[in-house]
């Protein structure tokens, strides 16, 4: 997996490649809360467009990250879900307390 | 990752007792998270052979790929070096009316028994991290057994075939 981001006004997007599992997750899990905690982005957005896997842990990441933008009262948003990510949200029942999109231009815009 | 035993639909021969019977893959692989992957592509490619539908073959890849996750976390607390043995086994059964063959999983390790509370599930109502993985693992098999024996914990996942088998021509 590999994890980048990019600035763009007062967002902050992290592009997202591979699975993300138990290898890695702990990884999403500190890039987001040092995001959102540390520096108090305004915006926070995931690209998983090329994110094929999420497990368990790394939708626990993704809460954590969540949990921790309505703390500060940032904006914690999604896009670009593989059918197997939305099957793992659903399953959850946690697609409904995300805001997520299909795409990088609906995201910005919402 | 070592991969034992890779046969199609194999006869039964005997050896090894029952868990020999329409042996299909078995794996042995240390408790190392990073080989995770790996056992994910292991999985997808037999569930499209054995003729799951899409959705099936991502159910069975997600239940086999949190039930190793837990064991590396909650029976060998996160260390990468302990023994995990996989048995993927065609098997005859009627969950349904419609349903005969299915995908028997054997997931096996040497960790400590599991405890009856880790075995419960937490309310899907609550938004917190965690807790998610055993719900994953029910919702995506048709049974889920948990044993334990001769200090082996022995988890049985059941997954049977819905849609009509599909014919392949070589």
């Amino acid at each position: 997996m590999q994890i980048s981001s990019r600035q763009l006004y007062k967002t902050t997007i992290f592009d997202v490649s591979g699975d993300i599992d138990l290898a890695n997750s702990p990884a999403v899990r500190k890039a987001l809360l040092k995001e959102v905690r540390d520096n108090r982005t305004p915006r926070v957005v995931m690209n998983l467009s090329n994110v094929r896997y999420i497990d368990s842990s790394g939708v626990a990441s993704l809460v954590e990250g969540l949990k921790a933008s309505r703390d500060v009262g940032s904006r914690f948003i999604l896009f670009g879900l593989s059918t197997s990510a939305r099957e793992v949200l659903q399953l959850s029942r946690l697609l409904k307390i995300f805001e997520v999109y299909d795409n990088e231009e609906q995201a910005l815009a919402g | 990752m070592k991969i034992l035993h890779g046969t199609r639909r194999s006869k039964p021969k005997g050896r090894n007792g029952d868990l020999s019977h329409g042996l299909l893959l078995r794996l042995e692989l240390p408790s190392d998270p990073s080989l995770l992957c790996a056992v994910r592509g292991a999985v997808e490619r037999l569930t499209e052979s054995f003729g799951f539908s899409a959705p099936d073959c991502r159910a069975v890849t997600r239940a086999v790929d949190e039930a190793l996750t837990n064991i590396i976390r909650h029976s060998y607390h996160g260390r990468p070096d302990r023994p995990i043995e996989m048995l993927f086994r065609s098997v005859h059964g009627a969950a349904t009316p419609k349903a005969s063959e299915g995908l028997e999983i054997l997931l096996c390790d040497r960790g400590p028994s599991i405890k009856r509370a880790q075995l419960c599930l937490r309310e899907l109502e609550e938004v917190r991290p965690g807790g998610l993985g055993l719900h994953f693992i029910q919702q995506s098999m048709d049974i889920v057994e948990y044993q334990r024996a001769n200090g082996t914990n022995r988890l049985r996942l059941v997954k049977y075939v819905r849609a009509p088998k599909r014919e392949v021509n070589s």
